[in-house]
């Protein structure tokens, strides 16, 4: 699913990736782990196709509308309501049975309670929910997260858990965190980032 | 250039009517010419960039597009020179061209304010290259809409070229267009090979870090 | 069609964002009105008619211009363009969405200014006048939302899309002042062939602002 030889990239003189050799197998579970700064970001970002590698080699198999970005910020409009946040996205993912979609993620999330509520006055972790409702809101082939778990509450950690041990069936997955044991049972393949 | 200078010097006849001044068209017209073809060349280039992936093509159109500022500024003095000479006054908007080449280089230092407020990088390239391509589309429309500007704001239009180029007049003008070429072109090589070496040198200094 | 239903998707999200928000119509009324004000003081008594619609287009230009720093402020809070790049849609929805979005509110304010000036000035705005109106609102929004775009990508930002957008503008404001003062015909072609030709450009390259 994903291919990686020899990757490079640098942003102006700043080399931040160098040498990134990576597979993960249709169904894999890769983690990738690294202190801050380590480039956890910047090797996402290239997998999800927002940056191209400076030299080296990077496959992904799937088309851009089969991937689900989970990015540091929740990518979403500040002053629309979660509603329409994630119709918008619905729309442009061509979701089908769109509202349902919605709704139940939305219920699953938590969120429905908030889901006319400007996502301005959403507090961090309630951002974050949404941001993973955006993410998996087209079921994609291959979830790309960049530290899932980040302000999220108790109840919202158990949530995502229960969530990824249901899709881990369904979907490849390639999760950038600092904390990979909360990943253990899941994980398929390991790999440390050094700056 | 040395033989365009001589020819301009002591081959080409002198004008009718305008005399010694009207040498100038001789630097005049070549290196607004050769401004033009910079800005194509760097579009091209641009184009090649953003169509073809070719590494490399965004260093190339940028220095093309430096070398034609540099000729598009030397159009603007040289004309200013000739507009006095002939007209008597440093700036005439009635001179379509002199107008255009204005147009062009606010446009294009516009250009290097873009480049230079973005952190190098692939966006950058692609920034630039679009707005490069902007350029080419611009030189026909505005020099359309300058010509279209003139009937509101002129009434009367200059025919500022006066009578024919005669033969000998018409060889120095292309002797002293290809030496103006033949400069740009080896000011281009010349800067990209420079630019080439900077980015050479900084990644064996970053080999030995 | 699937494409026109991404434009519609996504211009009626910036017009939504708008009607919530509030920050950028409200300041485009305000500033053409201010600025015709601020004309009439610049336009010596009995200056021509000729000069007030010069006048006209400069106040018009800056007003779309200040409307057009704004285009991709909502966008830039919190990256969500990002999220709009990674989307299955062609990357040129997402700026004919933007640029339909930014014509609404020209128009909307061009809606009060037009009437101002005729008030302020009395004209006599004729339907050419419009016509040269609506052409030029065309070009400017189609390039002025591209340029916004590469603004947005720069450190400068606000300071920079003046100046990428100004020289760009110079055909317009010239077709423009000809279709009111010197009579329609090469005019309004000027301004349909530049139309023609930027909306053709932004279309093609606008995936190459947003994406490496």
């Amino acid at each position: 699913m994903i291919r990686a030889r020899a990757v490079e990239k640098r942003y102006g003189d700043e080399r931040v990736l160098r040498g990134i050799d990576l597979d993960v197998e249709r169904g894999g579970f890769a983690v990738v782990t690294g202190a801050n700064g380590s480039g956890k970001t910047t090797l996402l970002r290239l997998v999800v196709g927002l940056a191209q590698p400076t030299a080296g080699e990077l496959e992904v198999g799937v088309p851009r509308g089969r991937l689900g970005f989970l990015a540091h910020e929740p990518l979403v409009y500040r002053e629309l309501t979660a509603l329409e946040n994630l119709d918008l996205y619905g729309r442009l993912y061509r979701v089908p049975e769109r509202r349902e979609r919605i709704g139940m993620l939305l219920e699953r999330f938590r969120l429905w309670e908030a889901r006319r509520q400007r996502v301005g006055s959403f507090s961090r972790g309630m951002l974050q929910r949404l941001a993973l409702c955006r993410a998996f809101l087209h079921e994609p082939d291959l979830y790309v997260l960049d530290e899932p778990f980040t302000a999220l509450d108790a109840e919202g950690a158990e949530l995502l858990d229960r969530e990824l041990a249901e899709r881990r069936e369904r979907g490849t997955f390639l999760v950038a965190t600092h904390a990979p044991a909360r990943f253990e049972s899941l994980a398929t393949a390991q790999m440390a980032l050094v700056r | 250039m040395v033989a365009a200078v001589a020819m301009i010097a002591f081959f080409a006849p002198e004008d009718a009517d305008q005399g010694l001044s009207q040498k100038i068209f001789y630097f005049h017209v070549p290196i607004a010419l050769t401004a033009y073809a910079c800005f194509g060349w760097g579009a091209w280039k641009a184009l090649l960039h953003l169509w073809k992936r070719r590494p490399g093509a965004d260093l190339e159109s940028y220095v093309a597009v430096h070398q034609g500022v540099i000729f598009g500024a030397l159009t603007l003095v040289t004309g200013s020179i000739w507009a006095k000479i002939s007209w008597g006054v440093w700036w005439a908007w009635s001179s379509n061209q002199l107008v255009l080449f204005l147009v062009l280089f606010l446009f294009y230092a516009a250009y290097f304010m873009l480049r230079f407020s973005v952190e190098p990088g692939p966006r950058r390239a692609n920034l630039s290259a679009v707005y490069a391509l902007f350029g080419v589309a611009l030189i026909p429309v505005s020099f359309l809409a300058i010509r279209l500007a003139n009937d509101f704001i002129h009434p009367t239009v200059f025919t500022s070229h006066g009578p024919q180029m005669s033969g000998r007049m018409f060889a120095t003008f292309c002797v002293s267009w290809a030496a103006m070429l033949l400069l740009v072109g080896t000011l281009y090589h010349v800067e990209l090979a420079g630019k080439r070496l900077d980015s050479r040198l900084r990644e064996l200094r970053e080999l030995l870090a | 069609m699937s494409y026109l239903s991404d434009v519609a998707a996504l211009a009626r999200k910036d017009l939504r964002l708008e009607l919530r928000a509030r920050d950028t119509l409200p300041a485009m009324l305000l500033f053409v009105i201010s600025t015709l004000v601020v004309f009439h003081f610049t336009l010596p008594q009995g200056g021509s008619r000729l000069a007030a619609f010069g006048l006209l287009w400069v106040a018009l230009v800056f007003t779309a211009l200040l409307g057009l720093t704004r285009a991709f402020a909502a966008e830039r809070e919190g990256e969500v363009l990002d999220g709009l790049v990674l989307a299955p849609s062609d990357r040129s929805a997402i700026w004919l969405g933007k640029a339909i979005a930014m014509l609404v509110f020209l128009v909307a304010a061009e809606a009060v200014a037009l009437p101002a000036f005729a008030l302020f000035f009395d004209p006599g705005i004729d339907g050419r006048t419009l016509l040269g109106v609506a052409l030029a609102d065309l070009g400017i929004c189609t390039v002025g939302t591209l340029l916004a775009g590469m603004a947005a990508a720069s450190r400068a930002r606000e300071l920079l899309l003046p100046l990428l957008f100004l020289p760009l503008a110079i055909p317009i404001v010239i077709g423009g002042v000809g279709t009111s003062v010197a009579g329609g015909g090469r005019y309004v072609e000027l301004l349909v062939l530049y139309d023609a030709i930027f909306a053709i450009i932004c279309w093609a390259s606008f995936e190459y602002v947003v994406t490496e």
